[in-house]
């Protein structure tokens, strides 16, 4: 067997061009699948990432009963859910990584003659910790200022540069309706996250958002914890302390992992479909593969009756050809696979939030097709090559 | 031995039957030199390949080394044609792109000889034509006679009990012609078979016997010392022994 790799291999070192022709369409049909399954992977992975805190390990409360489906129950009125609440909450779970209430509204934030509407994001410190917030300067809000609520406001990255432009805002007075807030800090550019663009925020302690916005309810307590495994045991005891607290079922706890989930499956199945277009072009790859075969067994006529005169049989003769064609695929596989590799680096290198890494399974999966295309390209020329007539292919009749 | 009885190679051509051989029933004994003469066209190539298993006859009945081979699969036939025959051609037939020594190599490669083995034997068989220096050589390197020379080295290195060379001198000049001549003759004094298509009469002189085709029927058979010209031998028919 090695010796019809050596032989394949001479033969094809005599046609070089068209053989790395056929290479090249291999070698592009491996480098797209590996690119694009590493681009899929990168996808899910930045996805991944961005709900990373708020995704598997966080345990969200909300006011009122929406989860049981039915009609809310007659008589009932919603109970709030207080900043009391949010206390209690994160004293019961001493465990937690973080803990914060929040309540959310839209309202017209200006300094001086500029003005625009932002989203008011009322929360505490923790916050920081669970939307994994970077400041660009200043300080977040303050440590422990959940009931006393101070004057002060964080600015989402547009907000401040509109609102300011050229100059720090840090120590400034922005107005609020009739409030007044001074900026302690200036969030990085975020982007969208979860849905809401945080470069349009302004973060305001809780108690001060809900005085603002006149509400006597939060909209979430948000509670992370370590790890996912911890979020079953937090979700019982958040539920005996608010049904303790409030006397009855009277709001909904909320894993955002089953939506994660679903983004990911759909993602999964995104990688999927970019995988199979990409190998759609390994078959045409093939296509390439048997045409340089056939080419090359009719140009090899007299050669290969005179391997049947000399005793090829027929299956040692399908071998040879064969091998060749595995050896051009193969070749043109590792090739693509090294190139799909590099460019996937090369993205990761421009983007690095974007973790491009092409899945193992994938680059498998490109190598192992690309080899079985070049042995179904090979299988027809080979079997040309089989059957030739020795006779006429010695006397090139 | 070679026996053929009433052995026919038909070919039909647009509804009309082309006989290349029509009925040629033929004893070669083991060990014997038969040269085989004929007008182009007479089915001279056609006997060889037969003989040498590289086509099959349509009717009639093929023995070689007492077995029935004209109804051999693939498989077996090849096996067949690789242990009992070397073939010579006048195209030499060398494979451009390896060096003589890995064409010498060739049918040993389809035997399933080991590498080491096969790099002895091919070196041994190079060097028994004289080209022991020649062997890292492409054939484009080499003459038209140290080619055929590779090429009987070839055909000889799995030690066939047949060698059929169809026109080994047709491209050569007279010195180079002689050479492989009497390489050729070598080996059947060392008592492999040999049969040599040839249209020059020294070359079938040299043989034992010579047999005239005509149409694809031995017309003739004549020794070697008797052969006076092709035009005598064919005028003169003798069509049974
Ligand atoms: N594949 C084929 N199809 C049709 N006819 C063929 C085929 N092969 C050979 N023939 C015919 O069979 C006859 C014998 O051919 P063959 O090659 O045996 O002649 P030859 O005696 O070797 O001639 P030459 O001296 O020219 O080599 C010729 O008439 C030839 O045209
Ligand atoms: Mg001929």
């Amino acid at each position: 067997m090695t010796d019809a790799f050596g032989f394949a291999a001479a033969a094809l070192s005599t046609q070089r061009r068209r053989t790395l022709l056929s290479l090249l369409g291999v070698t592009i049909g491996v480098a797209a699948v590996v690119l694009l399954t590493a681009l899929g992977e990168g996808a899910r992975g930045f996805v991944a990432a961005q709900f990373e805190g708020i995704g598997a390990n966080v345990l969200a409360v909300a006011p009122g009963r929406v989860k049981t489906g039915g009609v809310p129950a007659f008589g009932h009125t919603t109970t709030d859910l207080s900043i009391a609440d949010a206390v209690a909450l994160r004293r019961a779970l001493p465990h937690a990584r973080a803990a914060a209430p929040l309540v959310v509204g839209v309202d017209e934030v200006a300094h001086g003659a500029r003005a625009r509407s932002a989203m008011l994001l009322g929360t505490t410190a923790d916050m920081r910790t669970i939307r994994g917030l970077e400041l660009a300067s200043g300080a977040f809000l303050p440590e422990g200022d959940w009931d006393r609520g101070a004057n002060v406001a964080v600015l989402g990255a547009r907000t401040a540069a509109e609102l300011f432009p050229g100059t720090s805002p840090l120590g400034a007075q922005v107005r609020v309706g009739d409030w007044r807030l001074r900026v302690v800090g200036v969030l990085r550019p975020r982007g969208l996250h979860m849905g809401a663009d945080l470069d349009e925020a302004v973060f305001v302690p809780v108690a001060t958002a809900m005085r603002m916005l006149d509400r006597r309810s939060l909209f979430r307590v948000l509670l992370m914890l370590r790890s996912p495994d911890e979020l079953e045991a937090a979700r019982a005891t958040a539920d005996r302390l608010l049904v303790e607290r409030h006397g009855r079922e009277d709001f909904t706890l909320i894993t955002p992992d089953a939506i994660v989930a679903a983004l990911q499956g759909i993602l999964t199945v995104l990688t999927l479909a970019l995988a199979g277009i990409a190998a759609i072009s390994l078959c045409v790859a093939g296509v390439g593969i048997m045409n340089v075969m056939l080419v090359s067994v009719s140009e090899r006529r007299a050669e290969i009756g005179l391997l049947k005169a000399v005793g090829a049989g027929r299956g040692q003769v399908v071998r040879l050809f064969l091998v060749e064609a595995a050896l051009i695929a193969g070749a043109g596989g590792v090739l693509g696979a090294a190139l799909g590799w590099a460019l996937a680096g090369a993205v990761r290198g421009l983007f690095p939030q974007f973790p491009a890494e092409p899945p193992a399974w994938a680059v498998g999966a490109a190598l192992s097709v690309s080899l079985l295309v070049g042995l179904a390209a090979g299988a027809w020329p080979a079997r040309a090559a089989a059957r030739l007539d020795p006779v006429a292919a010695l006397a090139r009749r | 031995m070679i026996r053929l009885v009433d052995v026919w190679r038909s070919y039909s051509l647009g509804g009309q039957e082309l006989h290349a051989l029509a009925g040629v029933t033929e004893d070669v004994l083991d060990g014997e030199h038969v040269a085989v003469m004929g007008p182009s066209g007479s089915g001279k190539s056609t006997l060889l390949n037969v003989i040498g298993l590289l086509d099959r006859p349509t009717r009639g009945r093929y023995e070689l080394d007492g077995r029935e081979v004209s109804d051999l699969d693939d498989a077996e036939l090849s096996r067949v044609r690789r242990d009992r025959v070397g073939h010579v051609f006048q195209a030499y037939h060398l494979v451009a792109r390896l060096d003589a020594q890995r064409n010498v190599e060739l049918p040993m490669l389809f035997a399933g000889v080991p590498r080491a083995e096969r790099h002895e034997r091919a070196r041994a068989a190079l060097a028994e034509v004289g080209l022991a220096k020649r062997s890292g050589h492409r054939p484009s390197e080499l003459s038209g006679g140290e080619r055929q020379r590779v090429a009987i080295a070839r055909a000889t290195v799995l030690r066939p009990t047949v060698i059929l060379a169809d026109e080994p001198t047709g491209n050569l000049d007279r010195a180079a012609g002689q050479q492989v001549l009497e390489l050729l003759e070598r080996l059947n004094h060392g008592g492999t078979t040999l049969m040599v298509v040839t249209h020059d009469l020294d070359v079938a002189r040299r043989a034992r016997r010579v047999l005239i085709l005509e149409d694809g029927r031995v017309v003739n058979r004549l020794a070697g010392h008797e052969l006076k010209s092709l035009a005598e031998a064919l005028a003169a028919k003798r069509v049974e022994p």
